[in-house]
């Protein structure tokens, strides 16, 4: 209990208690550190100022701006202001290009592929890879197998219109049967086999001879006779090696009896002109490039 | 009255039994089985001992401590629970493939986060708060708890809230609001348990029996009615249906962003520190066995806190659709809160004034020190992240968690584990914990497993702020995101083990636990401290 009428000194530091005491807790008298006092005394001054300066006050409608005239709106406008100065000349030289041209400008091209680079960082990497070098059903953009096409127009056509979306009327659209519902699973298995053969040594002869048969038959409209592939209808060459999918007996099986359908948004409808150009470019020069 | 409550319980089982019928989503429906169960075994309960004569019961007399007794196991439980969670996450979050597939969708990242927050905040955090609120406030007003088994209540129904919330959680029902994930029917219980817990706390403060309150019941208040205006107001919103757990918000847009923020900020600044600075109040001085430093500081920094921190929540939306006067506002006065927090700060490290020499030789005391330590560090931080320039630094980015972690592990980790300390002993009539050379190992484990956390992360964190932002001199983007993350690998992995340090010294604070409440009696339970026991009123 409290007693405020004598004095109650803690031994330990010479300073008055406030006499209160709870569960044997007493309380110093000493003041506030001075230190302490002023930093607060100084943050409260520089609130003031500072809501001075900036916009900070709300007011029946609207708010005080503050006398420096800041907004963060004035501040982003301020920087894309800077950044359009800085490339406008490249600007206006990349929208007026022919695309197959591009590399005839080395300096124009190489505005574009630095800006396509960072487009690609941000909206092509998560399916492609931020190195470009694609996954399972999305395409390597570092070999020299293109599906659709690898010169700069072509190119350029597949990063604005896309693949197989319903988007884009003019999206690159092709569809292979799932011939699981038109061959018996052994004839499956030999047309597996055949084109198994067309890049490795260790194929079954006569599984793989039965199979170009059907191949002849039901592949080679697309595929070629040989199994080169057609660009114009998004045909793989199946002899190269190079699989989107995987070119183990097991996925090729699946992919003939199901079919494969990888879509590509179409970009032109997401990303402004200057960025389709700037992105085919980069993806154009990371080797494949025809 | 017996019959009055077997009809209500009854009542409640029957509504129960069919919000399980026509549920709209598993975790509906499992809530309400689980409260159809509940109900039924107490209206079992009732009907059994109806009519029964009413036992002459001896008037309750001493301090109350049985559900303090069950709030520190509760608090020593939630925490092993939260840390373990927290553990397994952070290594998700190295080592993705941890999201295994025969475990979807119930324990992917997504579903573990919201249950590793709420158990450390709400579960660990809250029951060590209802715990030594109720011990604080029974010493230092000198009575007996006010309301009887209303206590039991409060730990009873906060118990069943923190298991709504987890399980909801797992089974996909959340309002997609940071911290106050719960869904209406659960934030409407939770509103019912906290209103009780008020009353328990007010009542106890108007019986008492010092002439002045004292500073460490300030502060509690302060949280336990804060934490009730948040709570009712971020989580306005109508049910889609009274069977269903979906509901809507009723503020929208930046409006709803802003008022979560609101809420989110001052959970942090009431909850987890006014709340644990009630704790500072009572048991440093206490275990320091020094008197408070300054009485004039603790008013001072008590109001200017309580006043400054409700107006910091907007630094949580710098750069946003938040115009940019409430962006301002939010900063200016995260910045003048600076010393206000430090006020506690001061007024803990001062009251070890003539107990220095104890840091040698009392691991508990070294704990609250280190809690103290952390805690000015993370209220300097703190501010210093609201200034705009530094948070467009450091927002969105690992930083955010290396500063929450060093104030959550580091202040109210530490500071609770340091009461748990004080109170088993002495709750469970011991003279002191069962290993003093255990809690140096929790203390060191503890710390190393801190440091690790907290500078893993602000490496990562300026490492990935700086890297969004690079450009090259034309303007244009250096970095992926997936580069960024990419690089974040190493650091993760630290993270990870210094959670796994973190974990290992809560469970040696179980074992020491444990071993003190099953050694021998050698103190009369309730009695210790300098206070007489009180009387019967």
């Amino acid at each position: 209990m409290s007693d405020h009428t004598e004095k109650n000194v803690d031994e330990v530091t010479g300073v008055e208690t406030t006499g209160h005491n709870w569960d044997g807790i007493e309380e110093l008298n000493n003041p506030m550190p001075r230190w302490w006092l002023w930093t607060l005394y100084a943050t409260i001054v520089w609130g003031i100022a500072y809501t001075i300066a900036f916009p900070a006050w709300p007011l029946i409608s609207g708010a005080t701006t503050g006398v420096l005239g800041w907004s963060t709106r004035a501040d982003v406008a301020r920087e894309i202001e800077s950044h359009d100065a800085q490339n406008g000349a490249l600007v206006e030289q990349l929208l007026a290009a022919e695309m197959d041209r591009l590399p005839e400008d080395p300096e124009l091209l190489r505005y574009a592929v630095a800006r396509g680079g960072a487009v690609f960082k941000a909206q092509c990497s998560q399916c492609h890879g931020s190195g470009a070098a694609g996954f399972k059903g999305y395409p390597n953009l570092l070999d020299d197998d293109w599906l659709w096409g690898g010169s700069m127009d072509e190119i350029t056509f597949t990063v604005r219109h896309g693949i197989r979306n319903d988007i884009d009327d003019e999206a690159r659209y092709s569809e292979m049967p799932a011939f699981g519902e038109l061959l018996e699973k052994e004839q499956i298995r030999a047309a597996a086999e055949y084109v198994y053969s067309l890049s490795n040594d260790d194929a079954e002869p006569e599984l793989a001879a039965s199979g170009q048969e059907l191949f002849a038959e039901q592949c080679a409209a697309c595929h070629g006779d040989t199994g080169r592939g057609d660009r114009e209808q998004g045909a793989p060459n199946l002899a190269d090696a190079i699989w989107l999918y995987g070119g183990d007996r097991e996925t090729l099986i699946q992919t003939i009896t199901y079919s494969r359908f990888g879509i590509m948004p179409a970009w032109g409808q997401r990303l402004i002109e200057a960025d389709v150009r700037a992105v085919s470019a980069y993806v154009h020069g990371l080797g494949g490039g025809e | 009255m017996d019959y009055i409550k077997a009809f209500l319980l009854a009542g409640v089982a029957l509504f129960a039994a069919m919000g399980a019928n026509w549920a709209q989503d598993p975790a509906y429906q499992l809530h309400a089985v689980l409260i159809m169960v509940i109900a039924l075994c107490m209206f079992v309960w009732v009907i059994r001992h109806a009519g029964e004569p009413q036992k002459a019961k001896p008037v309750p007399t001493g301090y109350d401590d049985g559900v303090i007794r069950a709030g520190v196991i509760a608090t020593a439980f939630w925490g092993i629970a939260g840390f373990v969670v927290g553990t397994f996450i952070a290594f998700q979050l190295a080592f993705p493939e941890l999201n295994f597939d025969w475990g979807q969708p119930f324990a992917n990242f997504g579903r573990l986060r919201p249950l590793h927050t709420s158990a450390v905040i709400f579960a660990f955090g809250g029951n060590g708060l209802i715990a030594t609120s109720f011990y604080v406030v029974q010493r230092t007003g000198a009575t007996r708890l006010w309301g009887g088994n209303l206590a039991w209540f409060v730990f009873w129904g906060y118990q069943l809230f923190i298991v709504l919330a987890a399980t909801g959680y797992l089974l996909g029902s959340t309002q997609s609001k940071e911290y106050a994930e719960p869904e209406w029917y659960v934030d409407i219980w939770l509103t019912i348990v906290w209103l009780a817990y008020l009353a328990v706390f007010l009542g106890t403060i108007f019986k008492r029996r010092e002439r002045h309150i004292y500073v460490a019941n300030w502060f509690y208040l302060a949280f336990i009615i804060t934490v009730a205006m948040l709570h009712v107001i971020n989580n306005l919103s109508i049910p889609v249906s009274i069977w269903g757990s979906k509901s809507v918000q009723v503020f929208a847009g930046v409006q709803d962003a802003m008022t979560q923020w609101w809420y989110g900020h001052n959970a942090v600044g009431f909850f987890l520190t006014a709340g644990f600075l009630g704790m500072m109040y009572y048991f440093v001085p206490k275990q320091a066995g020094r008197p408070v430093y300054s009485y004039k500081l603790s008013i001072i920094h008590f109001w200017a806190l309580i006043f400054l921190y409700i107006w910091a929540g907007p630094h949580h939306l710098h750069y946003t659709a938040l115009p940019d006067w409430a962006s301002t506002l939010g900063m200016v006065f995260s910045i003048i809160l600076w010393m206000p927090s430090w006020g506690g700060m001061i007024n803990g490290l001062m009251t070890l004034q003539g107990a220095w020499d104890k840091l040698r030789t009392d691991p508990i005391l070294r704990m609250f020190v280190l809690s103290l330590g952390f805690y000015g560090m993370s209220t300097f931080e703190g501010p210093m992240m609201s200034i705009r320039a530094v948070n467009s630094l450091s927002h969105y980015t690992d930083w955010t968690i290396g500063h929450v972690h060093s104030g959550a592990l580091g202040w109210n980790g530490m500071i609770t584990f340091a009461c748990l300390y004080f109170l088993t002993p002495r709750l469970w009539g011991r003279d002191k914990m069962y290993s003093m050379s255990a809690i140096n190992w929790h203390f060191w484990l503890a710390t190393i497993g801190i440091v690790l956390y907290a500078a893993s992360m602000w490496v990562t964190g300026i490492m990935e702020g700086l890297m969004w932002r690079e450009v090259d001199d034309q303007g244009f983007l250096v970095n992926s995101f997936a580069d960024t993350v990419a690089a974040k690998f190493p650091m993760y992995v630290v993270r990870g083990l210094g959670g796994v340090m973190f974990l290992a010294g809560a469970l040696i604070m179980i074992w020491n636990m444990w071993m003190t409440i099953r050694g021998p009696k050698t103190a009369k339970a309730g009695t210790t401290g300098t206070s007489p026991t009180v009387a019967a009123e």
